[in-house]
């Protein structure tokens, strides 16, 4: 049975990764992702997690030791945020393409300059194509529920991938909510030991890491890309699995009033319950919209997002990072280049907003989807438009 | 310890961990020193390598010269993969996870990816205290990437970032003391080994494997393409610098400096410097300054011994 607690969303992460018996925890403390790590520290300080908490000296080195840990056949966790996953960039493409097995939480937070602490998706962006397994979280439910899955979908021996599960900065991680924590018994039956199968080891000699002359590097990444696409279909059956055992579903693209509606929202992570408020306003004053919210981002759900929104006129997608001098939103770019080759497709409308932890509140919403109806409408002559801003 | 042979190492062990057909230079002193320190491990260990020329004439996909488990990852990380290695053993041999007892942790990098870029990775495992050892190979300068100067590059050696020329000595700075770096973190063990004392080299790495907790040792490595030097003469080269007082042979345990050899007189610093195309732009003034270096710092080191 699972047992019902108050409990900060971050704690509770920390909670479940004790449930998960993680060995290893390599991290360095970056703000809004501390109140993660700190917990995890006071865990194994007090032996109620038996694990090696590494408390290294950068971020660059938190990844390193992951892949150390992970390569011994360590189950590992770390968390970072902002510039932290930022000094760790180069580190990033290396567990993906040794497949290492590692969990990570993101505190989603801005980069700088100027130096802002608070919650946006510059730091997702930057990181799209490291080749790790990428999901975005609403509430604490689902963190406290894809700390879980992320630890079995990572190890599978069908994906050996690292996996990172985003959680907005302060916005999501220092809330504090009624959650559902599953009890050791009911993990244990979830999440089956890590068993790496080319670990380092003295009476089984591997090299890893070798590098890659042109006449082998292109099949080296195709064999990544390959890899990484058919994780979902573990991740899949991962999510269908954890309903069934703990009766909550997860999907790589979730839908709110989206059957049949003639405009959709598109947004991700903890702003998208604010939308769904927006949403059931504008509704009741009879404006035909719904909501879609993207939960998987790598691999990204291509089918499942197109499926979404076939039916729409109009697509309206919130990104809360901003591609400088390009196209604005990257999400939206990416949605607009997956539908581009689909007939009939909604017309696309880009906005950018929720920066540097700036709120958007359910009238926000309401504006922007009006806005956006306006401009699919009438058209506009910029790629995109800054919700909010002050000119 | 001089009248030792080359051929003494196939005293100690014939298995070679480092194997044969790998593709450093003809006479890399790096490649023996490499060959000879994994002799002295054994094979309960994972080495973990930075970036550079081991790295690159040992593995290229789809071969590996090694017959112990062994990875790379990046250049400046080593020390912290290695950290992540030790813990995972270690955690997972107290939960009964995995049985791996007394696996010995090796990281091996290059004087660049100890002394420059990788030496915050290397202090903070240090400072934490892992039960590892980290050896540097030193061959003075960015070799792999084609002679560059490094902060472990001697004073006046012309390198390809440090030319010599009409209003340049050379490398303008002294070589940095990264085993006094080490020595400052309070580890229980630090040496200094070069292969040409093959020996010592043995006696030190078995040493350092001993310890339960960090050791660092720091091997020199002759380079003869960067230095400029007749190939066959590497094996010299390291005794030349070790007699010289350019590379001093010494241990520091649990902070007790002991000189490994004992030199009453040094030999002159030019019959080192003089075999070696790096320095042949030096002037005599410039040679007297480096011996007078030497001998201070040698002075210095046989106090710090006394």
């Amino acid at each position: 049975m699972a047992i019902k607690v108050g409990m900060e969303v971050s704690v509770a992460m920390g909670e479940m990764v004790k449930l998960a018996s993680a060995d290893v925890i390599a991290a360095y403390p970056i703000t809004p992702q501390t109140h993660i790590v700190e917990h995890l520290a006071e865990l194994v300080a007090d032996g109620e997690l038996d694990a090696e908490f590494i408390a290294v000296e950068s971020e660059h080195s938190a990844m390193s030791a992951c892949l150390g840990s992970a390569a011994v056949g360590a189950r590992t966790f770390t968390a970072s945020a902002g510039q932290g996953l930022e000094l760790m960039h180069e580190v990033l493409y290396v567990a993906s393409a040794m497949r290492l097995p590692i969990v990570m939480a993101v505190a989603n937070r801005a980069l700088s300059a100027p130096l802002s602490v608070w919650g946006d998706h510059s730091d997702v962006m930057a990181v799209r194509d490291t080749g790790w397994i990428q999901m975005f979280t609403e509430n604490g439910q689902e963190v406290v529920d894809n700390t879980l899955c992320a630890f079995r979908i990572a190890e599978h021996p069908r994906v050996l991938l690292p996996l990172m599960v985003h959680l907005d900065g302060f916005h999501l991680s220092h809330m504090i909510e009624p959650l559902l924590l599953p009890e050791q018994s009911e993990v244990d039956r979830f999440l089956p030991p890590n068993s790496y199968p080319l670990s380092l080891d003295p009476a089984r000699p591997v090299t890893m890491g070798d590098f890659a002359p042109p006449v082998i590097y292109t099949e080296t990444k195709w064999a990544q890309e390959v890899n990484l696409r058919a994780s979902k279909e573990v991740i899949l059956d991962c999510w269908k699995e954890f309903g069934d055992a703990f009766g909550r579903y997860y999907s790589p693209v979730e839908s709110y009033h989206s059957e049949g509606a003639r405009v959709l929202l598109l947004t991700m992570g903890s702003f998208s319950e604010t939308a769904m408020l927006a949403v059931d306003s504008l509704r009741s004053q009879g404006v035909d919209v719904g909501l879609v919210r993207l939960r998987l981002w790598r691999p990204f759900p291509f089918d499942e997002l197109r499926q979404a929104v076939k039916e729409a006129e109009v697509l309206i997608v919130l990104d809360r990072a901003l591609s400088v001098g390009g196209p604005g939103g990257p999400v939206c770019s990416e949605v607009k280049a997956a539908l581009y080759q689909v007939e009939p497709r909604p017309k696309v409308v880009s906005f950018v907003g929720g920066l540097g932890g700036r709120d958007i509140t359910v009238s926000g919403f309401e504006e922007i989807i009006k806005r956006g109806m306006d401009i699919a409408e009438k058209g506009s002559a910029s790629e995109f438009e800054m919700f909010g801003v002050r000119e | 310890m001089d009248k030792q042979t080359v051929y003494i190492p196939r005293l100690a062990s014939t298995k070679e961990r480092f194997a044969p057909g790998h593709r450093a230079c003809i006479g890399c002193g790096e490649a023996l020193a490499v060959r000879l320190v994994c002799k002295a491990l054994g094979d309960n260990v994972i080495i973990a390598n930075a970036t550079g020329c081991m790295e690159i004439v040992s593995s290229q996909l789809p071969y590996t010269s090694w017959t112990v488990p062994w990875i790379h990852t990046l250049f400046e990380n080593t020390a912290a993969v290695a950290s992540g290695m030790e813990s995972g053993l270690k955690a997972m041999n107290r939960k009964g996870v995995k049985s791996l007892p007394g696996v010995k942790v090796v990281a091996m990098a290059g004087d660049g990816g100890t002394s420059d870029i990788g030496l915050q990775a290397l202090s903070g495992a240090l400072e934490r205290g892992h039960n590892f050892l980290y050896v540097c190979f030193d061959n003075e300068a960015y070799m792999n990437t084609g002679i560059q100067r490094s902060s472990s590059t001697p004073y006046g050696a012309s390198t390809t970032t440090s030319p010599a020329g009409k209003v340049s000595v050379g490398k303008f700075s002294w070589k940095k003391n990264m085993p006094a770096i080490a020595v400052a973190h309070n580890v229980p063990y630090v040496a200094t080994a070069s292969p040409s004392y093959f020996k010592d080299l043995f006696s030190k790495v078995k040493k350092a494997v001993a310890v339960n907790g960090p050791a660092y040792l720091h091997v020199l490595s002759v380079c003869p393409v960067g230095w400029r030097s007749a190939p066959e003469l590497s094996v010299r080269m390291g005794r030349l610098a070790v007699q010289t007082g350019m590379f001093p042979l010494y241990e520091v345990e649990n902070g007790k400096y002991k000189l490994s050899m004992d030199l009453p007189k040094l030999r002159p610093v030019a019959d080192y410097l003089k075999l070696q195309g790096r320095f042949r732009h030096l002037t005599q003034d410039m040679i007297q300054e480096i011996q007078r270096r030497v001998n201070e710092e040698y002075a210095k080191l046989k106090e710090k011994a006394a």
